[in-house]
């Protein structure tokens, strides 16, 4: 979902330019139909008050979204690769051409939408309705109290539950979530953060019920914390007790869950948060660098817990710079592995990542438009070769989407992988002297941001400080600027807007799935042994007080059915709790 | 506005509720403060209580709230029901942020004096908000 919010504002341009018949109105000075001719567009001097395109030529501002200036064209100099250093074949070091010798050829990426919604009564049905129509994993959408780590009941949940994902409170919910699920059959991928080792625990406790281990458990939980104190902002403690959580959690599946996948490295959410290109990919591998010094640190054989590790990008419009992004993530996390953190196994060097397209770029305005920026970001994440990928529906600016939203998103990945014939090649932009170029800019641009990281003292003091959310917040803010001087255009919204815009029906979320699911779970709280409860938790906050993994006391609080809040709380207790600094 | 004599409006920038985006609410708060009003940004997952409590003692003139959480039913009207109760009922109330169209008549109801959606102006925010004080 991640609805693309405060998709792209930006001021009208006040054009005297007179409505063209259809109602579309064009911004002046703007040459159309005339694509083809190259050249840098220069940038006109923008009149303070008068918002029209300045600029005459057929290109917009002669830099990426991101800010990069782009060239007219590119050659052979200006690529400068040495094929089997910087690039080798697909499935060969250092993986820039992908992690698989024959990529989508072998085998298509995995069509992942993700679900929840309501109870986790409404989302079993769901997915048991994805399920019969041939999907082969799950993907589950946790609400805003569960994410952050309060029940339902909890005066401030109120009006959030089962809103923008399903409500799950107790090892109950998780039962019912996935009743009638042989969870040694079906992987799940569960998008939770701060929380993730007490869902985790209800996910063992649930499979435990149904007779299944959890060697047998495959799927991949998110985990990764450290982007959100940069960008996602859904925290239950302070950073160093929640990056102990996160290695414990690593620990406890390298040990116990094999098929499992502990933590997502996101650079989603980064660039949601207004980020560019280049500090969505810098941000998110410092912040897998550091899971991979924490696993280290904590005894643990680079190879034994690296091939596990996992990546989530987004797809955004500026179609080429993202296709660089993807290629030199592969590269640097591939050297980085073998070089600094001496990890031998091939499996521990190649990036496996999902994709989602980017939430920001969509429009309230004219939403049907925003199917065709969804396609072409979706082709940018194929072709830079994603394993998996979740398209936006085309009315997430305005709500969580409707059945149809969701299905048309589905068929533009099904359109991409069976009509337009790019699975048929590896890497299909290997060796396009502009691709390699951003490439190498984009993985260069990386490197200066882990100077300056390292200069800080690493990603988690330079969290602690600010630095990621600092230069985050002005990426978006100069964005917003560019938008707004109508510099940058965005169809619909600063340029061919509507005169008339039609109302886009949305989905409406029932207020008394809210009042259910406080039902459901006062229920379990009287019927459940509260004395056990009481023990569990008591000997959890001793176990906190120590460094032992926090798996194992947190599982035992999850079978007898204490609460997420109560788990939560209990950390707290000897943790305390974090409050950001306000920025702007 | 904006004589150099005229005091300067006081805003305070709020995010109810438990979403994190807090992209669109930070560009915001940096373009009033640009535009020359005096902000004070809360923070996230802000109370009502909380953030009625920072508009009185900030002596705001208006109170931004940003949601995307789908909760802003529940959380606006408990704004503007403990402004009144605070006799807080002339400081501007704005919203923004994914509101679907069919909320925005009943939020107004409430005494929202404007809704701004995805795709808004700030520059219509920035004016808006000088023409609502000064009023």
């Amino acid at each position: 979902m991640e609805p693309g919010a405060q998709a792209g504002t930006g001021r009208p341009p006040q054009t005297s330019a007179s409505a063209a018949p259809d109602g579309l109105r064009e911004p002046e000075g703007r040459e159309t139909g005339n694509s083809a001719t190259p050249g840098v567009a220069t940038p006109g001097v923008a009149t303070p008050g008068v918002a029209t395109p300045a600029h005459a030529s057929a290109g917009d501002l002669p830099t990426t979204i991101s800010g990069e200036p782009v060239q007219p064209l590119y050659r052979p100099a200006d690529a400068n690769t040495d094929y089997d250093r910087d690039l080798g074949d697909p499935g060969t070091y250092p993986f820039t051409r992908g992690p698989y010798e024959t990529m989508h050829r072998g085998r298509l990426w995995t069509m992942r939408q993700f679900a929840g919604f309501g109870t986790a009564e409404e989302t079993n049905e769901r997915f048991h309705y994805l399920l019969e129509h041939g999907q082969t994993g799950l993907s589950t959408a946790y609400d805003m109290p569960s994410l952050m780590g309060h029940d339902s009941d909890d005066p401030r949940s109120l009006g959030e539950v089962g809103r923008e994902g399903v409500a799950v409170d107790t090892l109950d919910d998780m039962q019912t979530l996935f009743q009638g699920i042989p969870l040694d059959k079906i992987s799940t991928s569960m998008t939770i953060n701060a929380p993730a080792a007490i869902m985790l625990a209800f996910y063992v406790a649930n499979a435990e019920l149904q007779g299944v281990p959890p060697g047998k458990l495959a799927g991949t939980f998110q985990t990764d914390i450290l982007k959100e104190y940069i960008a996602q902002k859904e925290w239950c403690f302070p950073i160093d007790p929640a990056m102990r959580l996160v290695t414990d959690l690593i620990e406890y599946c390298t040990k116990e869950m094999p098929l499992m996948h502990p933590v997502s490295i996101s650079g989603y959410h980064i660039r949601e948060a207004g980020s560019t290109a280049q500090q969505e990919l810098a941000f998110t591998l410092a912040d897998g660098f550091a899971y991979v010094e924490a696993g280290i640190e904590r005894g643990l054989d680079v190879d034994d817990f690296a091939p596990r590790l996992s990546f989530f990008f987004n797809a955004h419009i500026e179609f080429f710079e993202e296709i660089a992004k993807y290629r030199a993530a592969r590269r640097i996390w591939a050297r980085e592995l073998r070089d600094k953190y001496g990890a031998k196994n091939d499996r521990s060097l190649l990036m496996r990542f999902h994709t989602q397209t980017a939430g920001v770029s969509l429009t309230a305005q004219q939403p049907q438009v925003n199917i065709v920026r969804t396609a072409i970001e979706a082709l940018a994440g194929v072709l830079g070769g994603t394993q998996s990928l979740h398209t936006n529906s085309f009315d997430e600016a305005l709500a969580l989407p409707t059945e149809e939203a969701v299905r048309i998103a589905l068929r533009t990945q099904q359109v991409i992988a069976h009509e337009t014939g790019v699975t048929r090649t590896a890497d299909p932009l290997g060796g396009s002297y502009h691709v390699e170029t951003l490439t190498n800019q984009m993985e260069s641009a990386a490197y200066d941001y882990f100077k300056r990281i390292e200069a800080l003292g690493g990603i988690v003091e330079a969290i602690k400080q600010g630095f990621p959310q600092h230069e985050i917040a002005d990426a978006a803010f100069r964005y917003q600027q560019e938008v707004d001087a109508g510099e940058r255009i965005v169809v619909g919204v600063n340029s061919f807007q509507l005169d008339d815009e039609q109302q886009t029906p949305t989905l409406k979320i029932d207020a008394a799935l809210e009042r259910k699911q406080v039902g459901r779970l006062q229920a379990v709280r009287a019927r459940r042994d509260a004395l056990a409860v009481e023990q569990t938790l008591t000997a959890l906050r001793a176990a906190a007080a120590t460094d032992q993994n926090l798996l194992y006391p947190i599982l035992e609080c999850a079978r007898v059915y204490a609460t997420e809040g109560e788990i939560v709380q209990a950390l707290q207790d000897v943790f305390g709790t974090y409050r950001e600094t306000p920025v702007f | 506005m904006s004589e150099a004599t005229s005091k300067k409006i006081r805003v305070v920038v709020a995010k109810p509720g438990l979403d994190g985006h807090d992209r669109g609410a930070k560009i915001i708060a940096r373009a009033l403060r640009d535009a020359g009003m005096e902000v004070i940004y809360t923070g996230l997952h802000q109370t009502p209580e909380q953030i009625v409590e920072t508009a009185l003692q900030e002596d705001a003139d208006a109170i931004g709230l940003s949601i995307l959480s789908g909760a802003h039913m529940t959380l606006v009207p408990k704004v503007m029901k403990l402004l009144k109760e605070q006799d807080a009922g002339d400081i501007v109330v704005t919203v923004g942020g994914t509101i679907p169209a069919d909320d925005i008549e009943p939020l107004k109801a409430e005494g929202v004096a404007a809704v701004f959606t995805p795709g808004a102006p700030t520059q219509d925010i920035i004016e808006f908000i000088n023409g609502a004080v000064a009023a």
